[in-house]
């Protein structure tokens, strides 16, 4: 193996379509999941990069990014789930009180 | 790099699947399937420990997590298709693609030098070598991490916790509430109908039938009928009768059921068995 270029693409890839994938879907979970997807790829780039250049602080950064992340799940999810409580429906397009 | 051509391939057609799958349940699973792959590939790339955390973090608690949100938010939940805005969709993929391209091609054409590798680094294994940079140089970001993950916990049961404002109901009051509906609207007193009572499977989605072959609607759960996944039941009594080879009267109708079963096939015209005291015919073999 002589250059992590293979892994910096693929991660640019997962990143590409999960921006999509937040741009397109209407299901707030599913929405939810492409943002994971996002932060899952740019973990890979920063493991790649540890890689590249011998040192381990692109490791310790992907796993701060995994902390950041579950918080986050934690947090997003209790709202998609509070909202869904007093609406009925995950949607993004009928969170849509602040429109008027 | 075997592991990074067999994986990348199902990585980048999971994550497509997520864009195009109807149910979010599919979606997780498809999630699931590109975290998992990635976590092989932290192993590939020397980073044993992140691969660990990977799978327990990401695959064990935060997709377990999505799984149970969407338990309470209801597994059909599907996407509507409607745009709220004209050409969203469109314009997202274009917007998507240009990122993709521009991104793909730029990292195509820089080039990183030599490749260091972490063998140095993780000369006394990975682990103690993580631990090391972590509570030395980034011991701040770890200490404010705790932080962030207790308002993170503290701020997820503030908002999934719902105060009760009516009493709970009592036994008793439930009991006086029913015989209250049945006294003003003659609802039946006693439990509802368990499913398949009657029926040929003595399944949940299979609604129990009635003396007169008719279904009771109120056997089957009220969710499995919003889903539209019930069973129906047989059109009358004379179904049931005919779909276990006989007629109401007692004799086999074998033509009537090509599949039929061995007890009505031994008993066709010119057949010189013996009584069938097989327990599905109750009528005996006379």
């Amino acid at each position: 193996m002589h250059s992590v270029t293979p892994f910096i693409v693929l991660s640019s890839i997962l990143f590409t379509i999960g921006a999509v994938g937040v741009l397109t879907r209407r299901n707030a979970i599913v929405v939810f999941m492409c943002v994971e997807l996002m932060l899952n790829a740019s973990n890979l780039a920063l493991v790649a990069f540890a890689k590249q250049h011998g040192n381990l602080d692109g490791q310790v950064a992907a796993f701060f990014v995994m902390v950041v992340a579950a918080a986050e799940v934690v947090v997003g999810l209790a709202i998609i789930m509070t909202i869904f409580r007093s609406r009925r429906s995950a949607s993004v397009d009928d969170a849509s009180l602040l429109k008027y | 790099m075997t592991a990074f051509y067999i994986l990348s391939p199902i990585m980048v057609l999971a994550a497509l699947g997520i864009l195009f799958v109807r149910k979010a349940v599919h979606g997780a699973l498809l999630l699931a399937v590109v975290m998992i792959s990635l976590a092989m590939l932290y192993a590939a790339l020397d980073a044993p420990f992140l691969f660990v955390v990977q799978i327990i973090v990401y695959t064990g608690a935060i997709l377990m997590l999505f799984l149970f949100v969407l338990m309470l938010v209801g597994v059909d939940a599907s996407d509507s298709v409607v745009e709220t805005i004209r050409g969203q969709r469109l314009f997202a993929i274009l917007g998507g693609l240009a990122l993709g391209v521009t991104l793909v091609v730029g990292v195509g054409q820089i080039s990183l030098g030599t490749m260091v590798g972490l063998d140095v680094a993780n000369k006394d294994g990975n682990i103690e070598a993580l631990a090391n940079i972590l509570f030395s140089t980034y011991v701040f970001a770890f200490e404010v991490t705790s932080a962030l993950l207790i308002t993170a916990a503290v701020g997820a049961m503030v908002l999934a916790h719902r105060e009760r404002l009516t009493p709970k109901p009592t036994q008793a009051a439930m009991a006086a509430e029913r015989v209250r509906a049945y006294a003003e609207t003659g609802l039946h007193l006693g439990p509802l109908p368990p499913p398949g009572v009657f029926a040929r499977h003595n399944a949940v989605d299979t609604p129990a039938l009635l003396p007169d072959g008719t279904a009771a609607e109120a056997s089957v759960s009220r969710v499995l009928a919003a889903r539209g996944t019930v069973r129906s039941a047989p059109r009358d009594v004379d179904a049931v009768q005919r779909s276990i080879d006989y007629d109401p009267d007692g004799t086999p109708v074998s033509e009537a059921s090509p599949e039929g079963r061995t007890g009505a096939v031994n008993r066709g015209p010119g057949s010189s068995s013996g009584p069938d005291l097989s327990p599905e015919t109750p009528e005996g073999g006379a």
